[in-house]
């Protein structure tokens, strides 16, 4: 849903300055279930700063000519024929989770209790 | 917050409502979207997984193309353009219905865009104009576990499965739809309806409500009467049925008019609908506004799907619901009205089936939209699940035809196949359904018959012939229903007045 593109700045603003504000790490630490204490989002936001800097770099050698790349190959439609395959079963699906219950994954609560 | 509801009709006259329809379709492909693991309906909880569709490290989706295919034609059927080059996009989110913390889906590359579907509410044409078309994968399904209603709301754990996470996903988004006045609701619902027509006859889903492999998100906005600037939406998730969507409208008009009434503003947020009460509750208002850090889908190539190929599945396509239905009125000589009845009793393809088979297209219609949409409506089930086939319909027509059944008696024998006594011909062998056209025996009953009403008798030849109904039908009852009536009726006459 492109109208939820939020909050953590454009890219233009992210490349040209190079920095990343302490508030843009709090909200990305909270996207990603990341619980940081405050010393770190200081440390972190230096750290991030300096690899977004040297991301940014380049920019300076992309020319208007250079279109944006996403993959290093030069490949369009690879895809598979619609065939059923064997897959897991259950118990080899189920082995490695923390917790299960009538043959699927128990997980915690998914919203907090004032929701 | 209780909002007082405005009647409808009154909501009508002060505002205006502004719709978008997201609609979510499974294909019907044989394998997910990205793994070869089954998409079968029903299986017992994750039996139908794999590395790749547990997101687990080292596995690497590839795409299926028969499920390209089906976008594309559903793309080309809503008369988008199919664009040139586009990509798979992760949107990332952490909600244990995917396993991967991310589910791959489009998103400022959508593989169709720019399209419409004309829909007809009382004789006239909306054009719905569809924004874009694109290709994602299902998520698994959540069973909350220890609240009071089964909802996730105070729920204490939840179950997940995922034999349905990686179902091809195709996502439809209409751009707002206006100007439909109090037709909205109406609207709505025929845009469902024609879509999953649509959907079906290109034959890449079976587009099953009930079982959620089609699902639409409905989102309302009213704006005062004459104005242009559309007001705050809010979006009814997952509305698995096609009346359940024109009544989410409804409400939602009713309810955002006493919102707006009350001097209060409609708040943007996701909402549930309840099919008992018609209502919408609100869902997750308070979760922040969602920042899925989209990004190019790294472990998947861009699509380009050649033009050749493209040209080939417009080509190959199947008549389109909309040329058939002209096709169908004019061949069967329908009224609007039937055709759409028949449209709505999901009676079509039954009853040209039937017709194809040999039968009359009146006696097929009459068979199919009658006696046996009544029995699947008592049976609780759509019509093409009653265990009776075109070829049953044409035989029992031809019975009747001949004069060998009557009206009642087919019924009968739709009652005897339906119960699973076998063909038709077996269920006539076997409940001896027949008329009774035996001159001799049909004689001998209506002595009996005669004899057992003097007084009607009497009446009769003192020349009121009217009252022979009364034998007529005694007649019938002695006969379980198998004599000729018109013919008894004749004898009944002939031997009292003579």
């Amino acid at each position: 849903m492109p109208d939820e593109h939020a909050a953590t700045g454009s890219a233009e603003e992210r490349a040209s300055g190079g920095a990343i504000t302490r508030d843009e790490v709090a909200h990305l630490a909270r996207l990603s279930r990341l619980a940081l204490r405050e010393d770190e989002l200081d440390h972190l936001a230096g750290q991030l700063g300096d690899i977004i800097s040297a991301v940014a770099r380049v920019q300076e050698v992309a020319a208007q000519d250079i279109p944006p790349t996403s993959h290093a190959l030069p490949l369009t439609n690879v895809f598979r024929t619609d065939e059923v395959r064997p897959g897991l079963t259950p118990e080899q699906a189920l082995a490695a989770a923390p917790a299960a219950e009538q043959q699927r994954f128990k997980v915690p609560r998914i919203l907090d209790e004032e929701a | 917050m209780t909002t007082t509801l405005v009647p409808y009709d009154e909501a009508l006259t002060r505002y205006e409502p502004v719709l978008g329809i997201e609609t979510h379709i499974e294909l019907g492909t044989k394998s997910k979207m990205f793994c070869g693991c089954s998409t079968e309906f029903g299986a017992p909880p994750n039996t139908q997984v794999c590395p790749v569709c547990l997101g687990l490290p080292g596995s690497l989706p590839v795409t299926n193309q028969a499920a390209i295919e089906g976008i594309i034609k559903i793309g080309l059927a809503l008369n988008c353009s199919i664009v040139e080059w586009c990509r798979f996009a992760r949107k990332n989110y952490f909600y244990p219905d995917m396993p991967k913390n991310f589910q791959i889906s489009q998103y400022d590359e959508p593989l169709c865009v720019d399209g419409h579907l004309d829909v007809e509410v009382d004789g006239e044409t909306y054009r719905i104009e569809i924004e874009r078309v694109h290709m994602e994968e299902d998520t698994g399904k959540s069973l909350h576990v220890g609240g009071a209603t089964g909802r996730i709301q105070g729920a204490d754990h939840s179950l997940v499965d995922y034999n349905r996470a990686g179902i091809p996903l195709v996502e439809i988004v209409t751009k707002p739809i206006v100007a439909t006045g109090d037709k909205a609701p109406l609207v709505a619902r025929a845009y469902a309806t024609e879509l999953r027509e649509l959907v079906r006859a290109l034959g890449v889903s079976d587009v099953r409500m009930e079982q959620g492999s089609m699902r639409c998100d409905v989102n309302v906005s009213l704006m005062p009467a004459g104005s242009s600037v559309w007001g705050t939406r809010s979006e009814t998730k997952n509305v698995n049925s096609l009346r359940s969507v024109e009544r989410s409208v409804r409400h939602e008009i009713e309810r955002q008019a006493g919102v707006l009434d009350a001097g209060e503003r409609v708040i943007q947020e996701t909402r549930h609908f309840h099919e008992d009460t018609g209502t919408t509750t609100s869902g997750r208002s308070k979760e922040e506004a969602q920042d899925y850090r989209y990004f190019p889908e790294p472990d998947l190539v861009p699509m380009a799907p050649p033009r050749e190929w493209v040209d080939e599945l417009l080509t190959d396509r199947p008549e389109l619901p909309a040329a058939r239905r002209a096709r169908v009125r004019a061949e069967w000589s329908l009224s609007d009205k039937e055709l759409q009845d028949i449209v709505n009793a999901g009676a079509l393809d039954l009853i040209e089936e039937t017709v194809r088979a040999g039968a009359e297209a009146s006696a097929a219609r009459k068979w199919w939209m009658n006696e046996l949409s009544r029995r699947a409506t008592e049976q609780g089930v759509e019509l093409t699940e009653l265990p009776v086939t075109p070829a049953d319909v044409v035989r029992v027509s031809a019975l009747v035809a001949e004069g060998a059944l009557n009206d009642k008696l087919a019924r009968q024998v739709f009652d005897g196949v339906l119960a699973g006594e076998g063909t038709p011909d077996e269920v006539v062998e076997k409940r001896g359904l027949k008329i009774v056209s035996d001159e001799g025996e049909l004689s001998t009953v209506i002595d009996e018959v005669i004899a057992g009403n003097p007084d009607i008798a009497e009446k009769i030849r003192g020349g009121k012939v009217a009252a022979a109904g009364a034998l007529v039908g005694a007649v019938m009852k002695a006969t379980r229903g198998q004599a000729d009536a018109g013919r008894a009726r004749e004898l009944i006459i002939q031997k009292l007045t003579g």
